[in-house]
C-alpha cells in the first residue's frame, strides 16, 4: 500500500509541477462551468433542478481530458528507463500500475471537487432530486476510472505519448459514442449487446439516479481489464526485454 | 570461529525473526564478546548484517533465436567485491538485470541469501542496491526529492530519512547540487546520483552496471574509494570494460563472453594462468654479449634467450614450465664475474589475457 501512495504522489506532484494539472482544473471548470450557467440551453432552461446538463457536459470533456493525462503515465517510465529504476525497488507490477492509476484518479476527483459549488447553488435555488446528482458524480468518477484504466493500457502498450493518446481516444470513442449510435440503429441482440457495451448507456442511466447493479459490474469489469492487460503488457514486455 | 556454532543471546528477538525467515546467518559488528563458563559467545549485538551469498545456477536468457546469457553458474559470498567483465554484448548487463529481479530468465535460478527470484523477488529487491546501466532518473524532479522518494519506497522509517538524505548528499558528494533539477546535473553527477538512490537504503548487495562511465578521472577514483569502502561490508557485483578498474576495486574476477562464462579467479590467479612459464628481462654486463647470451642459454631451466637490446645487454629469458631461473642467472653470473644490470619478471598483461580470452 505504502509503494502505490508513494508512487502516486510523486505522479500527482509531476503533475502539478508541470502545470498540467492546473491547466486542467482550470479548463475543465471553465468548459463546465460555461455550458452549464452560461451557454444555450442552461440550466436555467430546463425547469427542473438537477445538473443534468453539467453531466453532460463533463462526460465530454472528461473524455478529452483523461486520455492526455494518462498518455505519460506508462510511457514516461518506459521511455526514460524509469522503469527499471521502480521495478528493481520493492515495487510490483500492479503497485506501479495502482499507483498511476490512483494519481490521475485523484487529479480527476480535485477538478471534478470544485463544481460542488454548483450543485450547493441549485441546492439554495430550489429542490433538488439530490440521490439523481450523488449518482450522477458517482457516475462521472466511474467513467473517469473507466478511461484512466483504458489510458494506462494504452500507456504500455507504446513509448510514444500521442500514439498512447490517440489510441485512448480511439478506442474510447467507440464506447463513448458509436455503440451507442449502432444500436440506436440496430434491432434485435445486435442492438442490445451494442447498447450494453456503450459506456453512454451505462452512464446515462446512473446519471438519471437509478442505481443499477449491471452498470457497476459495467464499470468495474472495464476498470479491472485496463488494469489488468496493462500489467499483462508490462510483464511480457520484460520477458522480451 | 565458526559464526554458526556460536548462539546469539542478546536481543532474541532479532535472532529469532532471522531463524523464523530461515536467512542464512548473520553478524558482524560487535559491542563486547564475552565467553560465558560453558563456552558459549556472547555477543552484544551493535549492528547485524546478513550474510547473503548470491548463487547463479544454469542461468540462460534468450532474446529472440539467440542466447545472451547461455547457462552461466557462479557464486559470490557475502563480503566480496567480483568484477564482471567482457566485452559490449557479453551478457553483463542481461546478467545483472537478472540478478537485480528486473528480467526473468527462461533457465536457471538465481538465489540470494537463500531466496530465489522466481519465488520471492520482493524479499530480494529489499536487499538490493541496483544501479542500473544507463542511469535512469526522474529528470524532473530535484535531488533530494527524488532521493526521498526512493527512500520511502524502500519503507525507511521517517524519522530515519532525513538522516540517511543527508548521509547519501554526503557521500556521493552532492552537497553542492542537492537543490538542482537531476536534468540540470552533469552526467557525472547524474552517475553520483544513481549511486546514492542504490545506496539509500543501506542494501546488504550492490549491484553496479558500469558505475563509473561518463565520470572525470578525479571522480572515477573517488567511486572507486566508495566502492571499495563500501566492498568491506557488504557484496558488491559491478561490471565494466576498464581492466584497471576491476582489478583496481575487486577481489575476484568474472570474464564472461558471448554469454558463457570464461574465466572465473583473482586478477593474480588469471595472470599465471595465462602466462604459464617464467618470462624475465635480463640485463648483464661485465662481459662479451655473445659469451653471456652462451653461458645463460647452458642453465638447465632456460628454454629460450632472445636479445632484446645489443647496446645494453638485455635479454628474454623463458623458463620451461613450472621452472625458475632466477638463482641460476645469478649463480651463473657470480661464477662468470658478470654482473646483473636488470633482472624483471614480465608481467602478462590483464588486457592481454582479456583479449586472448575473449576474441576467437
Amino acid at each position: 500500500m505504502n509503494q502505490i501512495i508513494q508512487i502516486a504522489k510523486r505522479e500527482l506532484a509531476g503533475f502539478f509541477d508541470s502545470l498540467m494539472g492546473y491547466v486542467l482544473i482550470i479548463m475543465f471548470l471553465g468548459f463546465s462551468g460555461f455550458f452549464t450557467w452560461i451557454y444555450g440551453d442552461d440550466i436555467f432552461f430546463i425547469g427542473e433542478a438537477n445538473l443534468s446538463i453539467f453531466f453532460k457536459v463533463a462526460y465530454w470533456s472528461l473524455f478529452f481530458f483523461i486520455p492526455s493525462l494518462t498518455m505519460r503515465s506508462l510511457t514516461g517510465e518506459l521511455r526514460g528507463g524509469t522503469l527499471e529504476l521502480l521495478l528493481t525497488k520493492p515495487i510490483s507490477y500492479w503497485q506501479l500500475i495502482l499507483g498511476k492509476f490512483t494519481s490521475t484518479f485523484v487529479l480527476i476527483s480535485m477538478a471534478l471537487a470544485p463544481s460542488i459549488i454548483y450543485y450547493l447553488s441549485l441546492w439554495s435555488i430550489g429542490s433538488v432530486d439530490h440521490p439523481a446528482i450523488i449518482l450522477g458524480y458517482l457516475g462521472l468518477l466511474m467513467m473517469s476510472m473507466c478511461y484512466i484504466a483504458l489510458g494506462i493500457f494504452c500507456s504500455s502498450i507504446t513509448e510514444s505519448p500521442i500514439i498512447a493518446l490517440l489510441s485512448t481516444l480511439f478506442i474510447g470513442i467507440f464506447f463513448h459514442q458509436i455503440f451507442e449510435t449502432v444500436a440506436s440503429s440496430s434491432v434485435g441482440l445486435a442492438g442490445s449487446i451494442f447498447s450494453s457495451l456503450s459506456m453512454y448507456t451505462h452512464f446515462e442511466s446512473i446519471s438519471r439516479g437509478i442505481f443499477d447493479l449491471q452498470d457497476f459490474i459495467y464499470f468495474f469489469s472495464m476498470i479491472i481489464f485496463g488494469l489488468y492487460a496493462s500489467r499483462e503488457i508490462l510483464v511480457s514486455r520484460n520477458l522480451k526485454a | 570461529m565458526n559464526c554458526l556454532s556460536c548462539i546469539l543471546f542478546v536481543r532474541h528477538f532479532v535472532i529469532l525473526n532471522i531463524k523464523r525467515e530461515n536467512l542464512p546467518l548473520i553478524y558482524v559488528k560487535t559491542r563486547r564478546l564475552n565467553i560465558d563458563e560453558e563456552g558459549n559467545f556472547l555477543f552484544l549485538l551493535k549492528s547485524f548484517v546478513l550474510f547473503m551469498d548470491i548463487v547463479v545456477e544454469h542461468l540462460t536468457k534468450r532474446y529472440g533465436p539467440q542466447k545472451a546469457v547461455d547457462n552461466i553458474s557462479f557464486r559470490v559470498k557475502a563480503g566480496e567485491v567480483l568484477g564482471f567483465l567482457g566485452p559490449n554484448g557479453a551478457g553483463k548487463t542481461t546478467t545483472m538485470k537478472v540478478l537485480s529481479c528486473f528480467i526473468s530468465p527462461e533457465e536457471g535460478d538465481v538465489k540470494i541469501g537463500g531466496y530465489s527470484i522466481h519465488e520471492h523477488p520482493e524479499k530480494i529487491k529489499k536487499h538490493i542496491g541496483y544501479l542500473p546501466e544507463n542511469n535512469p532518473l526522474y529528470q524532473d524532479m530535484n535531488i533530494i526529492d527524488f532521493l526521498e522518494f526512493i527512500a520511502k519506497i524502500h519503507e525507511i522509517p521517517k524519522h530515519l530519512i532525513q538522516e540517511r538524505l543527508l548521509d547519501m548528499v554526503k557521500v556521493c558528494g552532492l552537497e553542492g547540487e542537492k537543490h538542482k533539477l537531476i536534468r540540470e546535473l552533469s552526467k557525472g553527477y547524474q552517475q553520483r546520483v544513481g549511486l546514492a538512490q542504490a545506496l539509500i537504503h543501506d542494501p546488504d548487495i550492490l549491484i553496479l552496471d558500469e558505475p563509473t562511465t561518463g565520470l572525470d578521472p578525479n571522480q572515477i577514483v573517488e567511486i572507486r574509494e566508495l566502492i571499495r569502502r563500501i566492498g568491506k561490508e557488504k557484496t558488491v557485483i559491478l561490471s565494466s570494460h576498464i581492466l584497471a578498474e576491476v582489478e583496481a576495486t575487486c577481489d575476484r574476477i568474472l570474464i564472461i563472453n558471448n554469454g558463457r562464462v570464461v574465466v572465473d579467479g583473482t586478477a593474480e590467479e588469471m595472470r599465471k594462468q595465462a602466462q604459464g612459464n617464467e618470462i624475465l628481462k635480463l640485463g648483464v654486463s661485465g662481459g662479451e654479449i655473445n659469451d653471456i647470451f652462451e653461458k645463460i642459454m647452458d642453465i638447465d631451466s632456460v628454454e629460450t634467450v632472445d636479445f632484446i637490446d645489443f647496446e645494453n645487454q638485455l635479454f628474454e629469458v623463458q623458463s620451461y614450465p613450472d621452472m625458475s631461473s632466477i638463482k641460476a642467472i645469478f649463480d651463473t653470473c657470480v661464477a662468470n664475474k658478470f654482473y646483473i644490470t636488470e633482472l624483471t619478471p614480465i608481467e602478462t598483461k590483464l588486457e592481454d589475457i582479456f583479449r586472448k580470452l575473449t576474441t576467437h
